[in-house]
């Protein structure tokens, strides 16, 4: 609980600087201050057991499919980082309460810090490695935000998004590399996982888990080449640069490094990968930092040059140069939070960070100066400083690595010359800032001492250097040691803390640097004037011009696919089902079955021939639109038939009752269309689509074939055998309709009153342009003087409606039911608007059709809910035999009921559409048409 | 007589394809139509199509199996709904866009 606890009480606390914002800054700052304080407390009620040696893992099980648990891990690794981060997140946040101006909004910096402080607490105490990747990637979420603060700026918004694109690249590539690592050990558990070490380097994919990671890691941890985000975060507060950008998120990646170090290293490739990216990184890092006129600037490519050499020393294989490594961690985010809270004290009081600019503050800010210089030796690795023995360490180990047979010295040449430069930028720092003649031209004149307790959190982090640096067997020895075990993974060799190792050649190299840097430092002038002269490659112009490609090339991509035409998405659509299902087809072995075919009888022959007929007059009188609508009404009818023939009576009085009502719209809406269609497709393009059409009914026809001649085997005998007995019914496609398979019935003539509403919707406050006459040019006649229809239809009415009746009840029993009387009864009413006029007939049959339709779904879903009264499941149905007098014996069935909303939803729906759309022809008569 | 109802269904695919491939409206509606009347032929004949007699149960044996017929009886409603939409939405298009082109190019 304890270990979840020190994780999630800072995702608490972020709530208390909003709530406290508005009450006094101070207030606000110690309202922060208290969710890490409690941290701090909880994290030191651990120290005992965890410098005994002992690993504490909390596990709650969660996902265990996935392998996914909540589960938190402290051992002398996490406790070193844990301290830190709740240690120098203290001081920041003591620094940014008097750091951030009156007019910054102090609330959501410090919610921010807090949300960030959560994820980082989270990376380095997850024992759980999926559960590692969530805080990873909230790191890089949170930094986002904490660089983009001042969103004002530009810088600062194209920083932030740069650093985000980075990191949450590199996070992506680090989850596929921890799943595999997962899939590999079969567990995510870091106990597992550190255990399969063997395993993991024995794999055949080790060198693809341990890219994706060394990805992961080295955009984290600003390692060449992906360091060039780092500079650019630099237009963050400075509070946020001394907190992610020197002491915590940036050593998330070299923390992960020395998390995974006994699972991943210890092989050719690791000491490759790993030691040339941090050399890389070293001297690149160095000598850039030793060009750059910003403060920040300058220590941001220092922190990449300190971040390569902590790289290249977890590369160098050797358990002694992860000792070195985990110091230098510990070293580093010492002096350089302080130099970052210092450079942000000389910010503040000078408004400038140009080094060109600020000159001779030691005058001015005699305090400041003494503490940031401190910081800065101890930055140069000067003796008697914490910086001083992690680099002797360093250059130690670089001398005992012998990979490179006859080129082993490069590593220890290499390592000298990023000492060099260290030691001049470092003095360029000292020199150029506070000494150097006077300040030139500054926004604020005199700059003057910082508030005492700004200056509190640099004294002390530099008093951490010098006590470090003077005796560090009674300071950091005992964290040391607990912290490089855990990251070896078992005993570590002798090693000496010593300052005085006697004259050896480490000495040696750390004199060099010295020398030869104050050197360099000397000749500086020249030096700069050559790097003026370099053609500048400015990263962020170079990440923009990719990613800007980037996103043309997508924009291309989506234009090539979705460029808005239907006919090319149909295409698409159409040529990959053909693919995907003739694939499959092709796979039969023979296309025609073992079932005999029946005979073909003269009838059938002729109805069908005169389908295929009518088929191809539609599409080839296709421009001619009536032509081909009454082409298409031939084939319709031709299905009529068809169904007859085939034993589906219902289906063909389904069909007929439909085919009316379907070319009834059809001719309405083409009395607002065009009554011809243009030409315009090019003869490629038709023959492509004559392709697409002949091959989609090739497919088709074979598919249907090949179904048909072979053997069939049907649930039908179950409807059969309990239709009678079960449903009531010996109409067992009525009864499966509306009792079986009520529900899906149910569901269709929901979907029916849904299309007739929103057909509705889309009529409603339709304008359309009525036609001035026909295609001759004949005005329409605007008066129906059709009086043999007219009467025929009155007298028809009561007929039609009879005979609806007629077959909605019978349909139980005998071919018929709701769906094709509410067609039938759609139809006559059709007949009336078209006959007599929309006026007349709502005058004389004023029904609200959205009513009726909706009315039937709720009869319809109110049966079904009736079972529920009698403890039957949805839609059960009930029946029985009633005596009627003069009547006489009648069933009557639940299952009628729902027939009846069946019914009215059919005929409500239907006239909504068609009385709808019948409505907009109406022509405002004029006077004198009469 | 099952290869010739299956080459009728293929046919009406075919013709229904091609219509709906067209660039205006109105045939597109009819090859939607058409495209419906070959599916649920093809959907019935799943149901095999040989000589059998209605599913009404009375004296005989040798019944025609209703389950494709009822799913064809409401896709036949459903189709009726489907083609309504459609064509709706094409009148909608054509006044608010003036042109019947399924796009909504104008037609200048």
């Amino acid at each position: 609980m304890t270990l979840a606890l020190i994780v999630i009480l800072p995702l608490i606390g972020s709530l208390l600087p909003l709530l406290f914002s508005n009450h006094g800054r101070s207030l606000c700052a110690s309202m922060t201050m208290l969710a890490p304080v409690i941290g701090m407390v909880l994290l030191w009620q651990q120290a005992p057991a965890v410098f005994a040696g002992e690993t504490l893992v909390q596990t709650w099980r969660w996902l265990d499919l996935l392998g996914l648990h909540i589960s938190f891990r402290l051992d002398g690794l996490s406790f070193l980082f844990a301290l830190m981060i709740l240690g120098i997140g203290l001081l920041v946040i003591l620094y940014a309460r008097y750091y951030l101006a009156k007019n910054d909004p102090m609330g959501r910096f410090f919610a921010y810090l807090l949300l960030f402080m959560s994820a980082m607490l989270g990376v380095v105490l997850s024992e759980n490695l999926l559960l590692m990747m969530f805080f990873w990637e909230m790191t890089s979420l949170s930094s986002f935000l904490l660089i983009g603060y001042w969103s004002h700026s530009t810088d600062a918004r194209k920083g932030a998004r740069m650093a985000l694109a980075v990191t949450g690249a590199g996070g992506l590539a680090l989850l596929a590399g921890v799943l595999l690592i997962g899939q590999v050990v079969g567990s995510y558990q870091l106990t597992d996982v550190l255990a399969a070490g063997d395993l993991l380097r024995g794999h055949a994919l080790y060198p693809v888990m341990l890219i994706l990671v060394l990805l992961g890691v080295f955009t984290k941890s600003a390692q060449f080449p992906f360091h060039f985000w780092l500079p650019h975060a630099m237009a963050a507060p400075t509070p946020v640069s001394a907190y992610l950008h020197s002491a915590t998120m940036v050593k998330a990646g070299v923390f992960l490094l020395a998390r995974l170090y006994p699972a991943l290293a210890d092989t050719d490739l690791w000491f490759y990968l790993v030691s040339s990216a941090g050399m890389a990184t070293l001297l690149v890092g160095a000598c850039t930092a030793l060009f750059q006129h910003d403060l920040k600037g300058l220590l941001a490519y220092s922190t990449i040059s300190h971040l390569g050499l902590i790289t290249l020393l977890f590369g160098l294989n050797t358990p002694l140069a992860a000792v070195a490594a985990v110091f230098h961690i510990i070293n580093h985010a010492t002096f350089k939070a302080s130099l970052f809270m210092a450079a942000g004290i000389i910010d503040h009081e000078t408004g400038t960070r140009d080094m060109r600019r600020i000159n001779g503050l030691l005058r001015f800010m005699p305090h400041t100066a003494t503490l940031a210089m401190v910081a800065a030796s101890a930055m140069a690795g000067v003796p008697l400083l914490n910086g001083f023995l992690s680099k002797e360490m360093f250059f130690s180990e670089t001398l005992e690595q012998h990979m490179l047979g006859s080129f082993s010295w490069l590593i220890p040449l290499g390592a000298t010359l990023g000492g060099v430069f260290s030691v001049a930028y470092s003095l360029r720092f000292i020199h150029d800032v506070f000494f150097n003649g006077k300040p030139v031209n500054l926004p604020k004149y005199p700059p003057h001492e910082p508030p005492r307790y700004m200056k509190v959190p640099v004294e002390i982090l530099v008093a951490m250097c010098l006590m470090v640096g003077l005796a560090p067997g009674l300071t950091v020895a005992g964290l040391l040691s607990v912290a490089a075990q855990a990251t070896v993974g078992g005993a570590l060799p002798e090693y000496s803390l010593a300052i005085w190792h006697g004259f050896n050649l480490p000495l040696m190299m750390s004199f060099v640097a010295l020398v030869v840097g104050v050197l360099v430092y000397a000749a500086r002038a020249p030096l700069f004037a050559w790097y003026e002269r370099q053609r500048e490659l400015d990263a962020k112009l170079v990440f923009e011009r990719m990613i800007q490609s980037m996103v043309r090339g997508a924009g291309q991509f989506t234009l090539m696919l979705e460029n808005a035409s239907l006919q090319r998405y149909l295409t698409f659509l159409l040529g990959s089902a053909l693919v995907v299902s003739g694939y499959w087809l092709f796979k039969l072995p023979s296309l025609r079955g073992d079932v005999a075919m029946s005979p073909i009888d003269g009838t059938s022959l002729a109805v069908t021939l005169i389908m295929a007929v009518a088929a191809l007059a539609t599409v080839f009188w296709h421009r001619q639109r009536l032509v081909s609508l009454t082409m298409l009404s031939v084939v319709g009818l031709g299905v009529v038939l068809a169904f007859a023939r085939f034993a589906a009576p219902d289906l063909a009085l389904t069909q007929i009752s439909v085919e009316v009502v379907t070319i009834v719209l059809l001719m309405l809406s083409l009395f607002f269309l065009p009554a011809r269609t243009p030409r315009e497709s090019s003869l490629l393009r038709r023959g492509r689509d004559l392709l697409l059409a002949l091959m989609s009914g090739l497919l088709v026809a074979a598919l249907a074939f090949a179904v048909m001649t072979r053997p069939y085997d049907s649930i039908a005998g179950f409807f059969l055998e309990n239709s009678l007995s079960g449903g009531g019914g010996t109409n067992v496609v009525n009864v499966i309709l509306v009792d079986f398979r009520g529900f899906d019935t149910l569901g269709e003539i929901t979907v029916l009153a849904v299309a007739a509403i929103g057909i509705y919707a889309l009529i409603d406050g339709l304008r359309l342009r009525l036609p001035g006459g026909d295609s001759l040019g004949k005005p329409w006649a605007t008066r129906s003087e059709q009086l043999m229809l007219v009467n025929l239809s009155r007298v028809l009415l009561p007929l039609a409606l009879l005979i609806s009746v007629f077959i909605f009840l019978r349909g139980h029993n005998l071919p018929g039911g709701g769906f094709i009387a509410g067609l039938i009864t759609a139809v006559a009413l059709i007949l009336q608007y078209v006959a007599s006029g929309e006026e007349w007939t709502s005058e004389r049959w004023p029904v609200n059709y959205h009513y009726l339709a909706a009315s039937g779904v709720l009869i319809a879903a109110a049966t079904g809910a009736g079972s529920w009264l009698f403890g039957y499941p949805f839609l059960t149905s009930a029946f029985d035999h009633f005596y009627i007098p003069l009547v006489g014996d009648i069933e009557l069935a639940t299952a009628m009921l729902f027939d009846l909303g069946v019914y009215l939803t059919v005929v409500g729906a239907t006239l909504l559409i068609l009385a709808n759309l019948g409505k907009l022809s109406k022509v405002p008569l004029r006077r004198g048409d009469f | 007589m099952e290869l010739m109802f299956a080459l009728l269904i293929g046919l009406l695919t075919s013709c229904g394809v091609f219509l709906l491939l067209r660039a205006r409206t109105f045939p597109v509606v009819v090859g939607l139509t058409l495209i419906g009347y070959a599916v649920n032929l093809f959907l019935f004949s799943m149901g095999r199509i040989d000589e059998a007699v209605p599913a009404v149960l009375g004296e005989h044996i040798d019944y025609a199996d209703p389950l494709p017929q009822a799913l064809v009886l409401t896709a036949i409603v459903i189709g009726f709904a489907m083609t309504a939409f459609a064509l709706v939405l094409s009148l909608r298009a054509q006044g608010e866009l003036d042109s019947d082109h399924v796009d909504g190019k104008g037609d200048r």
